[in-house]
């Protein structure tokens, strides 16, 4: 058990169900109460639909889970309305260190760029962060949690999903339009449905260790290869709150996991990279192996899945999750307009494709950094040991070293969703990007750009020189998008309302006067044009939404 | 020409994995003639016997321990 945490206790209320007899009935069935699951309600309570989140347990996650959220996962939560609780209360950071042997190899920063809310990553416990978020889902109150409820068995037809679920008190059934798994790795509606969930298993055991102590080494995350107080093996140091640090040992598949999470075992670990006799508690052991590998299909007719149950990873570069949050991103919007009767269900059918997409680059990635770390020959490790070594001389080298690619979103090239640009832009807000931050000034107030687009469609409107002309154009935009969403006009003069002060907005946007950029609900891009006609964004809307051609 | 250790790759990590996939299933010895003949393959690559005599001069240097 932590000292530094006590974890909350949720009081179980029986079902009202269990007395009359009658169904649970949502819009959306969400199963699990993590990270991912909680994502999905705080996305789906934001666009006015009603959830019922159902967890087998009765308190946050326990023990060493997730610790590092990506500035694009910043940003999700910011738009969730939970981002500053989750940085304020986290530790903030963007230096890594590698060490080869006895030395520096060299250091990296993440973000070097100034003008940006949020830092490339914050560290936090998985509990704090669900706390924060449930914090917010209640504030917003259009989401039921249930503990201690179960799902035993999903059965849907052309309407729906019923799920059986056992609680304390006895069974009842849950009714919903759509049901969500956020059920973790080991998703037992994955079993339930019968999925397979193949992949590659990596012969290699790591030890997890929470630490408490006053530590004096930096807020950076420092990766050993090769340490003499660890000879052969790698060894990752990252800073939590609470003065908790997560030291992460590899121990080779050979090692016994009942054995090496022993404090006996794991103390002499700690003391040898501490290289001194400071006091220090362990929070949090275990041994832990690890495989990357995904579902075929994340829509199964009304069971969507998302975060883990749909794809794992190894953890380095913590896109596990990262990438489960920007599931929720993805799929919070698509799955309200559906059942809205805004779009048809094929829109979910994006959600698959660009999800698996994002899977599909994770698990590369995060595969590749685990052949780096674990060499599976001895010529790979060779190669491995001759990256280092060049890497404290030579940048090129630097580029090699794979200690894990931290997570960074999706950009969902190819979406059916975007619109091909037709004009050149340079950059990287090419559609199915993110949208980038950058501090503007609106009313007179220093605002953040992302800020600023809400959580619908919306205009990104870069101001014609000539004020009529932009008048009339802001004008027509704002017919074109209708109840769909914003027109945000930046320049100096109205119609403008949004003032990119530094430039910094035209710059990351290669943005010129009557520069267009259409905006999906979780900000990423649609389609964009220097020249465009009302007929253009017409279509890119459409086809943003999902929304056949009507040709 | 200089020899440039600066980042050239335009894609780092597609590159490193297909080096590693090229040895996959060989055992050292078949691996090290690999290596012989893509060393030599590079060399002609570069052409320039300066740029080539600099960069196994790096080499033969950059080793954490004594060189071999």
């Amino acid at each position: 058990m932590p000292s530094t945490y006590t974890p909350p206790v949720f009081a179980h209320v029986p079902a009202p169900e269990l007395a009359t007899g009658e169904q649970a009935s949502r819009p959306v069935i969400i199963v699990g109460a993590g990270p991912v699951g909680l994502a999905c309600a705080l996305d789906l309570s934001l666009h006015g639909v009603p959830t019922l989140v159902l967890d087998d347990g009765d308190t946050v996650s326990a023990g060493s889970r997730a610790i590092c959220y990506a500035k694009r996962t910043l940003e999700v939560l910011d738009r969730y309305g939970c981002g500053e609780a989750v940085v304020e209360r986290g530790i903030s950071w963007r230096i890594g260190k590698v060490f080869h042997r006895d030395r520096l190899a060299y250091s990296f920063n993440l973000l070097p760029e100034a003008g940006h809310r949020r830092p490339a990553f914050v560290n936090l416990q998985q509990y704090h962060l669900e706390e924060a978020m449930l914090a917010r889902l209640q504030a917003l109150g259009r989401a039921e949690v249930r503990w201690q409820n179960r799902v035993t068995g999903v059965v849907q037809d052309d309407e729906g999903v019923t799920a059986t679920v056992e609680t304390p008190e006895g069974v009842y059934e849950a009714r919903g339009r759509y049901l969500i798994a956020c059920d973790g790795a080991r998703s037992p509606l994955r079993g339930l449905l019968g999925l397979d969930f193949v992949g590659q298993v990596f012969r290699d055991r790591f030890l997890i260790a929470d630490v408490h102590m006053r530590g004096d080494f930096p807020t950076e995350r420092w990766f050993w290869f090769d340490p003499p107080f660890h000879p052969g093996q790698s060894v990752l140091l990252h800073r939590q709150a609470d003065d908790v640090w997560r030291i992460d040992f590899q121990l080779g598949w050979d090692a016994d996991p009942e054995e090496e999470r022993k404090p006996e075992r794991v103390i002499p670990r700690i003391r040898a990279m501490l290289g001194d006799d400071r006091p220090f508690e362990l929070e949090w052991v275990s041994v832990y192996t690890f495989q990357c590998r995904r579902l075929a299909r994340f829509v199964h007719g009304r069971v969507i899945f998302a975060g883990d149950a749909a794809h794992q990873v190894s953890p380095f570069g913590a896109r596990g999750a990262n990438s489960g949050i920007q599931d929720a991103d993805n799929l919070g919007w698509k799955l309200a307009r559906v059942l809205a009767g805004a779009s048809p269900a094929s829109l979910l059918d994006s959600y698959e494709r660009e999800r698996t997409e994002a899977a599909d680059e994770n698990i590369r990635n995060s595969t590749r950094a685990t052949d780096f770390i674990t060499p599976k020959s001895r010529m790979s490790r060779m190669f491995r040991d001759a990256v280092l070594d060049l890497a404290v001389d030579h940048e090129f080298a630097r580029r090699l070293v794979n200690s894990g690619r931290l997570s960074l979103p999706t950009t969902h090239r190819g979406s059916p969703l975007s619109t091909p640009d037709r004009d050149a832009f340079s950059g990287s807000m090419a559609p199915g990007a993110p949208a980038a931050d950058a501090p503007v000034r609106e009313g007179g107030c220093e605002r953040w750009w992302l800020d600023l687009l809400g959580g619908e469609f919306c205009a990104v409107y870069f101001a014609a020189s000539d004020a009529a002309q932009a008048a009339r154009e802001v004008a027509l935009l704002r017919d074109l998008l209708g109840g769909a969403g914003r027109v945000v006009a930046v320049g100096e003069h109205a119609p403008a309302t949004v003032h990119d002060n530094a430039g910094l907005l035209r710059q990351r946007y290669d943005a010129s006067p009557g520069t267009l950029y259409l905006l999906r609900p979780d900000q990423h891009v649609a389609a964009r044009w220097r020249r465009w006609t009302d007929d253009d964004v017409a279509a890119a809307l459409r086809r943003a939404q999902g929304v056949e051609h009507a040709a | 020409m200089p020899l440039e250790t600066g980042a050239r790759l335009t894609q780092p990590d597609e590159f490193y994995q297909a080096l590693i996939d090229a040895h996959a299933g060989l055992d050292d010895e078949a691996s090290a003639a690999l290596n012989a003949r893509l060393v030599l393959l590079l060399a002609n690559q570069i052409g320039d016997l300066d740029t080539l005599r600099e960069a196994l001069a790096v080499a033969r240097g950059a080793s954490g321990r004594a060189p071999a």
